[in-house]
Parts: C-alpha cells; structure tokens; sequence
C-alpha cells in the first residue's frame, strides 16, 4: 500500500454525508473562530486538510495485508509518540504508570502487526515509520506542553478505536486476526477512556467533543473535530434507538462508538506522517 | 446486501430450497416484521434458528443460533448490565458516593439500558424474554462492592464481545457489535479508574490484548448473577 499514492487519490467529487458532515463541521469551526483567526489558521493549517476530502469508497481496499498496514502506521504513530511523551519528563508523576503502560501497549500493538504483516508475506517497507507530532509546526511543542500531549493523546486514541472498528468486516473472513483486531480495539478504547479521563472528561464520547478539542487553537479544533465526525449518530442496524428508549439522547449518542474509514483516518492523521 | 455473498458461498441458494422455511419464517413473524426490518431483511436469518416465543419473564430460554444467537446473547448480558446500575441507581448509590462516581454509574445506567432496549426492538419477536436476576451477592450500600461487581459485568462484557465477534457472519451486524463494545471498555476503564486511580491497566493486559472469551465460559462466569435458565446450543461455535 502506497500511503503517498493514496492520499494523492482522493477526489472532491462525489461526496458522502459523512464527508459533507465534516466539511460542515470544519465550516462551523472557522466561524466560531471569527475571521482574524480564519486568516491565520488558514495560513498554517496542514494543507492536507483542504486537498484531501476523504473518499468513502477508498474502503473497498479490504485487502487483509493493506488493513494490517494501515493499523500498523496508527499503532507506529502512536507509539513512538509514548516514547517521545514518557521521555520528554513533561508526564506528571500521578500519570507515569498509565503512559508507560499505554506505551508497552502500543509496543506490544507493533511488534504483533509486524510480525503478522512479514508472516503473510507483506513487507514493512512502505508503512509511515517518521512522525512530526508538531504537524509540519502547528504544535510548536507536543512534548514541552502537557495539556497538549493530553490531547493529541485523546486524538490518537480516540482515532485508533475508530479506526479498527471501520477495518473489522474486511478482517471478517479470518476469525483469527478479527479476534485479535478486537482484542486491540478494545485496549486502544481502554486508553481513550483513561486519557479521557485524566483531561477531566467523561472516558466515552460525548457532547463536548463534536466540534473538535477545544483549547489549543482553531487549527486543532478544526482537525480534531474530524475525529468526531458522526459520533452523534443513533441509528443502529436500522433501529433508531432514540424511538425506542426513554434514555436521553445524549446518553444513545454516548453509548455507541462509531467506526471511521480508513481514507477519513489517514486524512486525520497525514499531518504527522514524514515518510 | 453484502450478507448475501456469504450466502452463496456458503452454498445457500437463493432461487429454491428454503421456500418452506421462508414460509414458516414469515408466518411466524407476523407483525414483528416492521420492528426489526434491517435484521429480517438479512437473508442470512432465515436460515437461522428461530427460537421458540417466550413468554415475558420465562424460566427457561434458548438464544438460537447463527446471528440471531449472538444478538440474543449480547442482548442477554445487556440486560444484566442494565438490571445491575438500575438497582445501584434505585438504591440511590452507596453511602458516600461522591458526584463522580455518581455521574459515572447513572451514564452506564443509562448506556446499558439504550443497549438492551436497542437489542428488543432490533430482535423483534426473535428476541429472548426478560431475564431475570439475583443481586443477593451484591451489598448495595457498599462502594467496594457496587464498584467490583460494576468491574466485573464490564469487563466481562468486553471479553463476551471480543469472543462473538468472530462468530457472526454480517459484517453490518459485526460493526453494530464493535460500536458498543468499545463503549463496553471505556466503562471498564472508567470503573477501574474509580477502584485505583491513574493505576490504569496495571491488573490486566499484560500482553497489550483485552480478554475474548466464548460464549460458553462467559455465561458460566455470569451464571451466579442470572435466575433464567439459558441454553446457549443453539450458539455458533466458530
């Protein structure tokens, strides 16, 4: 899988809901921010993010080697994130046991992915393997601010759950590594939980977050509130759940995680790729 | 509909052969159709074992089998987890429950009732009756004992999921799955972080994978909680 051919793919036209959903929500984001600020996150926003509409139908890509690729460049990306964050010392001690676990994790996420990849006969030479988690220079310092940290780490994992879950029918046909996909899914939403958690958030995905991570700027916010996209949904294998529960709404949005596919994934996550 | 390639493959033929299953499926549904049309619009059900009605609060239940039997064994548990933060919430908390820890069981409360309520109206009349349960283990006013056993149900939970996963056959049935299952696990983290805070995954994963059981193990780890008797046969086993 060509990771620079397939962002080169993408194409405006033909846009789904869901894309439509973003573009919106990114729209919304620019208002909010008011029309100074337009001009300067305009200005060093990741240029991905404006040429690259992700296209749903990149999705049929369900080759088993090329689904094991993509989650080993988020599982790549994640942890040598952990690596830089626990060695920056920016980690508060109360923390250090989480983001060394996660990180041991992640690790662990790779080494299987790798080793899975080679023993089906795939190479490991065209996965992302350099990451710039200041994003071309967006977040000056990743690793100097901790609330930042805090957040790309919600991002990332927040991301990963999505991500997996968007891969699981094309692993469908092989019981064995669905189950193992599964088994890391549900850590990375462990991780999310936690994360989530210690930022002073609720651990699932809830009002607070569909316009994106507030606090560090317009740029984040915008980028971030792709990480969102349709989680208000409550219509579930043609139930809408809200028709059928007195819960609140709010609550149906929240008990449900929504997958992402993976061209929406790589959108998120291209401005932290190097090669 | 993308269940029917598996179909095909798996040598079911369209045109001919299960007209008289057909027949008796349809007559059995009856009105039930128009509440779960995308699960009975799924060719793959009518091949599947369609369990007996049950009445509202049965003794006995079977979950059927194929995908039906899956559902009704998430559905199962669901009900578990919902009955289980009803009572905590009824109880009005345990003595000393800070506004957190409050605000943390009423949203699972509230998730695991969407959940059970989604799985009776996806289900129709192929869903199994309400179970029914037996708390007497559990000491209500207790934190340590409402947040173990909260522990237990939500991890338990994400292992049942991980293990069915692979036994369905929709790819549009195993996303619904993986939607609430990785909710399952934020719970679980999140009961946790309550138990032991920012000592987060210490007492599990060591191997970076969360737990996948079968059906059978989880329904035998859930049995001291669950009056119902549940015949699980009928479950696919691979």
């Amino acid at each position: 899988m060509d990771f620079i051919k397939l962002f080169n793919s993408f194409n405006i036209e033909n846009k789904s809901e869901e894309e439509v959903d973003i573009y919106m929500s990114r729209k919304e984001a620019f208002r909010k921010m008011g029309s100074l600020t337009k001009k300067v996150a305009l200005a060093s926003l990741p240029v991905a993010a404006f040429t690259m509409m992700p296209k749903m139908a990149f999705a049929k890509s369900s080759d088993v080697v090329g689904v094991l690729k993509f989650a080993l460049a988020l599982e790549r990306l994640e942890y040598q994130f952990y690596i830089q964050g626990v060695n920056s010392g920016i980690i508060s001690n109360a923390h250090q046991n989480v983001f060394i676990s996660i990180r041991e994790h992640e690790r662990i996420h790779v080494e299987l992915l790798e080793a899975t990849i080679q023993s089906l006969g795939g190479s490991l030479g065209d996965v992302p393997s350099k990451f710039d988690y200041t994003a071309g220079g967006v977040f000056p310092s990743p690793f100097g601010n901790y609330q930042l940290f805090l957040a790309l780490s919600q991002a990332f994992e927040d991301t990963g759950v999505r991500a997996y879950k968007g891969q699981a029918p094309n692993l469908i046909e092989n019981d064995d590594l669905l189950k193992v996909a599964l088994q890391i899914h549900a850590v990375e939403a462990r991780h999310a939980s936690q994360v989530r958690r210690i930022r002073g958030r609720k651990g699932w995905i809830t009002d607070e977050d569909y316009d994106g991570i507030d606090g560090f700027g317009g740029t984040f916010m915008m980028a971030s509130s792709a990480v969102y996209a349709g989680e208000k949904n409550t219509k579930h294998a043609g139930v809408e759940v809200t028709d059928v529960t007195t819960v609140p709404v709010m609550a149906v949005r929240e008990a449900w995680d929504e997958p992402l596919s993976m061209e929406m994934v790589l959108d998120i996550v291209k401005p932290f790729i190097v090669s | 509909m993308s269940n029917f390639v598996n179909l095909k493959r798996r040598g079911f033929n369209p045109e001919g052969g299960h007209n008289s299953s057909r027949r008796s499926f349809l007559q059995y549904s009856g009105a039930a159709l128009a509440t779960s049309a995308i699960l009975l619009s799924g060719c793959e059900m009518l091949e599947d074992y369609i369990p007996p009605k049950n009445p509202n609060f049965p003794d006995k239940v079977n979950l059927g089998s194929g995908d039906i039997g899956i559902l009704n064994y998430a559905y199962a548990l669901e009900q578990l987890e919902a009955a289980f933060y009803t009572k905590v919430a009824l109880r009005g908390f345990y003595s000393g429950a800070s506004l957190e820890e409050i605000r943390v069981l009423d949203d699972l409360r509230q998730h695991e009732v969407a959940h059970r309520e989604f799985y009776e109206a996806a289900l129709g009349n192929k869903a199994i009756g309400k179970l029914e349960f037996d708390f007497s283990s559990v000491d209500f006013s207790s934190r340590e004992s409402v947040l173990q056993t909260a522990k237990t149900f939500e991890d338990l939970g994400v292992a049942a999921y991980n293990g069915a996963g692979p036994l369905l056959k929709s790819s549009d049935l195993l996303v619904v799955a993986g939607k609430i299952v990785s909710v399952e696990a934020r719970h679980a983290e999140a009961i946790f972080d309550l138990i032991a805070p920012n000592e987060a995954f210490v007492d599990f994963i060591n191997d970076g994978l969360e737990e996948a059981l079968p059906p059978s193990q989880v329904l035998q780890m859930a049995s001291p909680f669950i009056v119902t008797e549940i015949d699980a046969s009928n479950l696919p086993k691979s």
